[in-house]
C-alpha cells in the first residue's frame, strides 16, 4: 500500500465519519474534566473539511491534502483544540514537502505534527493532554520497519497513550483546574488523537 | 431541557441577529464568523479595544461594545472561543491608526487563537497589544496548571481601559492601565446549579440537591470544590476571604464591590450577598467606593454569582466613573 494523495483522502475522510459517530462520546468525555464541547467542535471542523476536500484539485499531492485539513480546521473549530490540531496538520504538510506519498516520510510527518502540538501548547508528556497520545504514537512509529507497520504501531500506542491519561492529575488546559478531581477521567484530546491515528492505520 | 431556543446549531446565528437588530447603532456583522462593532468604528487617532471568547457570557462581550468600552467583539460558539479570522477581521475594523488592544481571558483556547489573530494582524502592519486577564483565585496559579482564569474582573478591565482609550491615551498607556486593573481585581464563583450547553442537552456538571460548588468558572467548568449547601452569608465568607488574603487586600484601601450574577440567579438574591460582602468589607476597614451589581459576566443557564474586588485608586477611578454607552452598560453621557 502506497501512502499516496488517495490514501491521504481517505484517511481525512475515515476521520470525519469517525468524529461524526462518536461526537457524543468525545463531549462526554469533556463534559467529565472540561467544558463538553470537544466533539461538537471537532465534528464542526472535520465536516467543514469533508466539504472543502471535495473542492480541492484532484491532482493535490498529500502534503497540500494535509494544508487544507490544517487551514480548515484553524478556521472553523476554534477553543484549543482548532489551533492544536490545525497547527499539527500544518506542521505534518509542511513536512510532508511535495512528496506522492509518505512512505519514506511518515515517522518524520508524525513527529512534525506532535512538535507543532508541544510548541503551540507547552504541554510535555504527563500533563493529561493531547500529546500523551501523540508521543508514544511518534516513538512507535519511528522504530517501525515500514510505513503500514509504523501506522498500526502509531494507533496502538496512541491508544495506550490515551488510556494512560485517566489516573493523571492536568497540568495544562481546562481540566487543570479541578486539581485531582481530574483523576480518573480519561483526557479527550488524547481519545480524539488515538482516533485520529487508528483511522490513518485503517485507511 | 426546555430553552428558548429553535435549533441548537443556531443559537449564536440567531442570538446575533437579534443583537443586531436590537442595537441598530453597533455594526454587526451577522453571517459567521460574527464581529460585533461599535457603529462609528474606526474611530481615527483613538486606540481600538477589541474582546471576544465563546458564547453563553452575555452581555459579555458584545453588550459591552460602544462608546467608552470595546470597539468590538467577536463571539465564538457556545463556550468556544472564536477562531483567528474573525479577530483578525474585527481588529481591522476597529484600528483607526492608534493601535488595537486585545483584551483576552486567560483560557487556552482563547489565548492560543488570539495570539495567531495578533501574528496575522502585525504582519498586516497593525500595532497590537495583548493583555491576559486572570483574575479567578479559585485556581492555582502555577507551572502545574493552565494558570488563573479570566472571569468577572474582565468586565472592569474592558470598562477602565475602554474610558482611557476614549480620552485618548496611546496604545501603551491604555494596555498598561488595562494590566493596572487586573493587577488588581481578584474573583471567585460558585454555582447553586449547573448550565446546560445548548447542543449538549443535559447540565454541564451533576450537582445534588443539596450541594454547591465553589471556584467554578464561567464555561460550566466544575469548580475546585463540592461542599453541602450553606446560608448565603455562610457562602459570601467563603469567597471573600482567598480574594482578600490574595492581592492581599488591606484596612484603608477603597475598592470596587461587583456582585455578579451567573445567570439564572434573581437579582434579589445578589442583593443579598452584596449586603453581606459589604459588611465584611467594612470589618476590615475597606471602603466600598464604587458598587455594581447584576448578570454581566454569565455562564448561560447557570445559577450563582461571583464576587470581584478592585482596589481603586484616583486614576482608575476617574476611568470608571466616565461615561459609557453600550447595550449593558450605561451612564454619564
Amino acid at each position: 500500500m502506497a501512502l499516496d494523495a488517495d490514501w491521504t483522502r481517505r484517511w481525512i475522510e475515515l476521520v470525519a465519519d469517525r468524529v461524526a459517530e462518536r461526537k457524543a462520546e468525545l463531549s462526554h468525555l469533556d463534559r467529565d474534566i472540561g467544558d463538553g464541547d470537544h466533539g461538537e467542535n471537532l465534528d464542526r471542523g472535520f465536516t467543514a473539511v469533508r466539504s472543502r476536500l471535495a473542492d480541492l484539485d484532484a491532482d493535490a499531492t498529500p502534503g497540500a491534502i494535509l494544508k487544507l485539513v490544517a487551514t480548515t480546521l484553524i478556521s472553523t473549530v476554534g477553543g484549543a483544540s482548532g489551533p492544536l490540531y490545525g497547527t499539527a496538520f500544518l506542521k505534518a504538510s509542511m513536512a510532508a514537502g511535495d512528496a506522492e506519498t509518505l512512505d519514506d516520510r511518515l515517522a518524520d510527518v508524525l513527529a512534525a505534527a506532535r512538535d507543532g502540538i508541544v510548541a503551540r501548547g507547552k504541554a510535555e508528556v504527563g500533563d493529561k493532554t493531547m500529546v500523551d497520545a501523540w508521543t508514544p504514537a511518534v516513538d512507535a512509529a519511528a522504530a517501525a520497519p515500514d510505513a503500514v507497520a509504523a501506522l498500526a504501531a502509531a494507533a496502538d500506542a496512541a491508544e495506550a497513550g490515551a488510556a494512560a491519561t485517566e489516573p493523571l492529575v492536568a497540568r495544562k488546559g481546562r481540566a487543570s483546574y479541578l486539581g485531582e478531581r481530574a483523576m480518573g477521567h480519561r483526557d479527550p484530546g488524547s481519545e480524539s488523537t488515538a482516533l485520529i491515528l487508528r483511522a490513518a492505520a485503517e485507511a | 431541557m426546555k430553552k428558548l431556543i429553535n435549533d441548537p446549531s443556531k443559537v449564536v446565528d440567531e442570538a446575533v441577529a437579534g443583537i443586531a437588530a436590537a442595537h441598530p447603532e453597533l455594526r454587526v456583522i451577522v453571517d459567521p464568523p460574527y464581529v460585533i462593532a461599535r457603529g462609528d468604528a474606526p474611530v481615527q487617532g483613538k486606540v481600538g479595544l477589541v474582546s471576544g471568547g465563546g458564547s453563553g457570557h452575555e452581555p459579555l462581550h458584545g453588550g459591552f461594545v460602544g462608546h467608552g468600552m470595546l470597539d468590538a467583539a467577536v463571539p465564538g460558539a457556545v463556550f468556544t472561543s472564536p477562531t483567528p479570522d474573525p479577530i483578525v477581521a474585527a481588529t481591522k475594523a476597529v484600528d483607526g491608526g492608534a493601535g488595537v488592544l486585545h483584551i483576552v481571558k486567560n483560557y487556552t483556547g482563547d489565548v492560543l487563537n488570539f495570539e495567531t489573530a495578533a501574528d496575522l494582524a502585525l504582519a498586516e502592519g497593525i500595532e497590537v497589544e495583548s493583555v491576559i486577564i486572570d483574575d479567578d483565585v479559585a485556581v492555582q496559579d502555577s507551572l502545574y496548571t493552565a494558570g488563573r482564569r479570566g472571569v468577572a474582573g474582565t468586565l472592569l478591565v474592558e470598562k477602565i481601559a475602554g474610558a482611557a482609550a476614549e480620552r485618548g491615551d496611546a496604545l501603551a498607556e491604555v494596555a498598561e492601565i488595562a494590566r493596572t486593573v487586573n493587577a488588581n481585581v481578584r474573583s471567585m464563583g460558585m454555582a447553586l446549579a449547573p448550565c446546560t450547553v445548548p447542543h449538549a442537552g443535559e447540565p454541564s456538571f451533576d450537582l445534588g440537591p443539596d450541594e454547591i460548588e465553589i471556584g467554578i468558572g464561567i464555561h460550566g467548568e466544575p469548580g475546585r470544590a463540592r461542599i453541602a449547601m450553606e446560608p448565603a452569608d455562610a457562602i459570601v465568607d467563603r469567597l471573600l476571604a482567598p480574594i482578600l488574603d490574595d492581592l492581599p487586600f488591606a484596612s484603608g484601601d477603597r475598592v470596587l464591590l461587583f456582585v455578579n450574577g451567573m445567570g439564572g440567579t434573581p437579582l434579589v438574591e445578589l442583593y443579598v450577598v452584596f449586603r453581606r460582602a459589604a459588611e465584611v468589607l467594612a470589618s476590615h476597614g475597606i471602603q466600598v467606593a464604587r458598587t455594581l451589581v447584576g448578570s454581566y459576566v454569565t455562564s448561560l443557564d447557570m445559577q450563582g454569582c461571583s464576587i470581584s474586588v478592585l482596589r481603586l485608586d484616583d486614576a482608575l477611578t476617574e476611568l470608571w466613573d466616565a461615561p459609557v454607552q453600550t447595550p449593558a452598560l450605561r451612564w454619564g453621557r
